[in-house]
């Protein structure tokens, strides 16, 4: 049997490293890679409370998440790509108008 | 411990070592996407031994083969073989942002357990299509459709951005 305190905690594990690769990394590609691994921590933790509760309704969450994130990934790398066209890098430091 | 406990260990230190890797790989991207492809496929393993075999399907479907060769085709189009920016000024803000990052994740840990009912038995097919099947059809209906929504809007917004050359 697998204890649901260790799949939340691989899951908490999962979107700390996440969260510190999309602040800290500087390619937009790595960054949307992070995002990504976030959503997929967050599904883990879905299934495991599913799983522990024995509701469907975690799995059908994880579908929408992975749409979601199906959809995310179209709209950014076409993004990625018309910024790549426009200023021949993926830095986000040379994309810095918004920030203060 | 039971077989399915050995193997949830494999595949989460599986799991988070490729992470790790994705994440610290400062130098090649095409590295760091097969480093994601782990990553997914080991989450995938995980869904199996939690009874949701359809998610893992998907999982490894929609991640490992859709999205995930997605990101390799951009970065090979782009000619991204090397990833070498100079180091960012603002050094030690990292280092302390990491720092509090982790702490949290400590933090987190060690208050966990304390509160988590005790797993139930699951019915028997739980997780399978034909549940799935009936739940999707039936009681998440909407939810289902609005995907369809979604999915929509982000076609025609990578055509849009594929297509048009937006000016500097």
């Amino acid at each position: 049997m697998i204890p649901l305190e260790h799949v939340i905690g691989l899951s908490a594990i999962l979107f700390t490293i996440g969260t510190l690769g999309a602040l800290t990394r500087r390619n937009l590609i790595v960054i949307l890679m992070s995002i990504e691994l976030m959503l997929n921590a967050v599904n883990l933790a879905f299934v495991g409370f599913a799983w522990a509760w024995s509701d469907l309704g975690g799995h059908i969450m994880v579908l929408m998440v992975i749409t979601a994130a199906a959809a995310e990934v179209a709209v950014g790398l076409g993004i990625v790509i018309a910024m790549f066209r426009n200023r021949d890098s993926v830095n986000v430091e040379d994309v810095s108008l918004l920030k203060w | 411990m039971s077989f399915d406990a050995v193997l949830f260990y494999l595949f989460g230190a599986l799991a988070v070592g490729s992470a790790l890797a994705m994440v610290l790989n400062l130098r090649n991207t095409v590295a760091a996407a097969m480093s994601l492809v782990v990553t997914m496929v080991a989450l995938g393993g995980i869904y199996v031994l939690l009874q949701a075999h359809l998610v893992a399907v998907i999982q490894i479907m929609v991640y490992g083969g859709a999205i995930v060769v997605l990101f390799i085709f951009v970065v090979m189009l782009l000619n991204l073989r090397s990833d070498s920016f100079p180091p960012g000024r603002i050094r030690a803000l990292k280092l302390l942002g990491s720092a509090v990052g982790i702490g949290a994740l400590v933090r987190f840990l060690g208050a966990l357990g304390a509160h988590l009912p005790e797993a139930r038995a699951l019915p028997e097919g739980f997780g399978g299509y034909r549940h799935m099947g009936r739940a999707l059809f039936t009681d998440y209906v909407l939810p289902f459709e609005m995907t369809s929504l979604l999915l929509l809007a982000a076609i025609v917004g990578a055509v849009i951005l594929a297509k048009r050359r937006i000016g500097p």
